[in-house]
């Protein structure tokens, strides 16, 4: 039998595990979680995307949406001209309606950041204060394989460059084959790396891949995971690998979510990203996160979508609202 | 003992597949003596919306594939409605009430309407396009080219020729159609859409619905996603406030025709659909 390796500390670990932490406590903690009913969770996600929401609601859950979407562009082709115009569709999503809401936050790669920050200039901040926040992925996004000190560096290259939130991936190789401490170090590292010079901290979304971990019992597994080792935020995918976010797997993690606040009275967000691309879906998401974790978490610091093409269809739901018929991809802009 | 007849249900026909309508709602279709022929799937709103999204995915497949190549699809459909004539002749009978050697004069009409449309989707544009003269060492070259999504009202009181009639001539083009069906007479119009499904027209190309176009008519012609507008099976609705609604969004419109030449066949048809674009081009100095 091998020696039990010491993990990091890390506050809420010790708090729910205790003081002792090693890969074995851990481990007996997570694997003491019960198993998820499968049938039940499709059966109750498949009952929340029934509800029926029109007229009002409806106006209300779409100005929602936008005010919760992490404008996303992740692609190797991105230019800085690219994420100028990102940040101006967030900014502006709807140029014919003033009345509509700026979105939560552009989401780029990190060498991207200082051109997301400058494009901002003086809107770079928290939604509370009508600003948009920069969120960069960090740690060999997508895939996650590179050491942990390319990882840490590219979290903190980051941060230094102004990113507010740093989305995470986790290792899925080291947590499928059982290595959750390693996974927990990392966590606790790259939380250590969001911290900037002044004491302050850029927001932690720890990526799951849900994916990739095949089963709910991992999913979540791993979404207490992330949060025992100090996430900030739990998210659903990459956007790389299908199937990204879906219903049943993002209830389950609004579960966890619900959880935690439960036992710790501390509220952590939930991002589901990948594949919402159609309103009607995002209407799913916002009744789930309503009935799940409660409607407080209908606000950016607790709920985002990472989505790109999510904005427009709800733009177009929006002007189809105000206007009274249908409108078109002409009447939105292109990304 | 007696066997039991087997009614075929009637579906919609959008973006290649045939749902039922959004929402859950049938008509019965009777036949010319009063009896039960068929139910038949009556469209709403939101269906006229997802056919225009699937007619909008298929434009640009169906626009840019060469003329040459739209003529052979189209062509092949004529091919397969001349396998499929009994049927489509049993269904006009049985529908209009009209003799086997009227349906039959109907059918035959049809396919060759068909055949002939087909015909142009390699030459309109040499007949429609042209080379202008201008005063300096220039190619001007104006060509024909789709217009986009185009919703048709089709006749209302024609099974199979006033259907084909309308939507052949905006397919030569590369036009892609959201087409609402004769309400009485919606069953040659689903008949064909079974063709199309096994022909070579890409799925979003063709799209049909059944039910009333009192209803579904107003939403296609406010709807900024449309194009253009043939209005030739409109003319028992209030067409002017849907040339209003159409305006909005600067659609071209084709205002409705009446009596059993309606929509006959003809290359202002072809070219009512079309955009022309313009281009220079230098002439070698040499």
């Amino acid at each position: 039998m091998s020696i039990d390796r010491i993990v990091s500390t890390a506050s809420r670990a010790i708090e729910v595990v205790g003081g002792d932490l090693t890969e074995s406590s851990l481990k007996r903690y997570l694997n003491g979680i019960p198993g998820v009913d499968a049938v039940g969770l499709e059966a109750r996600a498949a009952d929340l995307g029934s509800r029926s929401i029109k007229t009002t609601s409806k106006a209300w859950a779409l100005d929602t949406i936008i005010s919760l979407i992490d404008l996303t562009t992740l692609e190797g082709a991105d230019t800085p001209g690219k994420v100028r115009s990102l940040v101006s569709k967030g900014l502006t999503p709807d140029a014919t309606d003033p009345s509509c809401p700026r979105v939560a936050a552009v989401c780029v790669y990190g060498d991207m950041v200082p051109y997301a920050v400058e494009a901002l200039g003086a809107f770079h901040g928290d939604s509370v204060d009508g600003g948009i926040n920069v969120a960069a992925v960090a740690t060999a996004f997508p895939s996650g394989r590179a050491s942990l000190s390319v990882k840490l560096a590219d979290t903190a290259d980051a941060v230094a460059a102004g990113a507010d939130e740093i989305d995470m991936v986790i290792d899925r190789g080291a947590f499928l084959s059982g290595r959750y401490g390693q996974v927990f170090d990392e966590i606790v590292a790259v939380r250590e790396a969001c911290r900037r010079a002044d004491g302050s901290s850029a927001h932690l979304k720890v990526i799951l891949e849900t994916g990739e971990l095949n089963t709910y019992d991992n999913v979540r597994r791993a979404s207490w995971l992330a949060i025992l080792a100090g996430a900030d935020f739990i998210k659903t995918s990459t956007g790389k690998v299908a199937p990204a976010a879906t219903l049943p797997v993002t209830v389950l993690m609004l579960e966890v979510v619900r959880d935690w606040y439960r036992l710790t009275g501390e509220k952590i967000g939930v991002k589901p990203a990948g594949g919402i691309r159609a309103s009607k879906d995002a209407i799913k998401y916002v009744v789930a996160v309503a009935e799940t974790a409660g409607e407080e978490w209908l606000q950016p610091h607790l709920f985002r979508f990472g989505a790109s093409s999510l904005l427009n269809d709800v733009l177009l739901q929006r002007q189809k609202l105000s206007s009274g018929h249908y409108s078109g991809p002409d009447y939105v802009t292109i990304d | 003992m007696s066997r039991l007849a087997v009614p075929k249900t009637y579906k919609l026909y959008v973006g290649g597949t045939f749902p039922r309508s959004e929402s859950g709602r049938v008509y019965e279709v009777v036949g010319a003596s009063g009896d039960f022929l068929a139910n038949v799937a009556k469209a709403s709103r939101k269906d006229a919306r997802d056919a225009v999204v699937a007619a909008r995915s298929a434009l640009s497949g169906w626009s840019k594939a060469t003329g040459y190549n739209r003529g052979q699809v189209l062509y092949r459909i004529a091919e397969l409605l001349e396998g499929r004539r009994a049927q489509f002749v049993a269904e006009i009978v049985s529908i209009e009430g009209v003799t086997v050697a009227a349906a039959t004069a109907q059918v035959d009409e049809a396919i060759d309407r068909w055949i002939w449309y087909a015909g142009w989707a390699d030459k309109y544009v040499q007949v429609a396009g042209n080379a202008n003269a201008v005063s300096g060492p220039f190619f001007n070259l104006s060509v024909p080219e789709a217009t986009g999504v185009v919703a048709i009202i089709a006749p209302q009181d024609s099974s199979l020729l006033g259907f084909v009639s309308a939507v052949a001539p905006a397919l030569v083009a590369g036009n892609t159609v959201v087409v609402v069906a004769s309400e009485r007479l919606p069953l040659s119009a689903v008949s064909l859409s079974e063709v199309l499904a096994t022909s070579d027209v890409p799925g979003g190309v063709v799209n049909i619905l059944t039910g009333s176009p009192a209803e579904i008519a107003p939403w296609l012609a406010s709807h900024a996603d449309v194009n253009a507008l043939d209005l030739v099976g409109a003319g028992d609705l209030d067409w002017v406030s849907l040339q209003i609604a159409a305006a909005e969004t600067l659609m071209r419109v084709f205002p409705p025709e009446n009596g059993p030449d309606a929509a006959a066949p003809s290359l202002e048809r072809i070219t009512a659909f079309t955009e022309t674009k313009t281009v220079w081009h230098t002439k070698s100095l040499l």
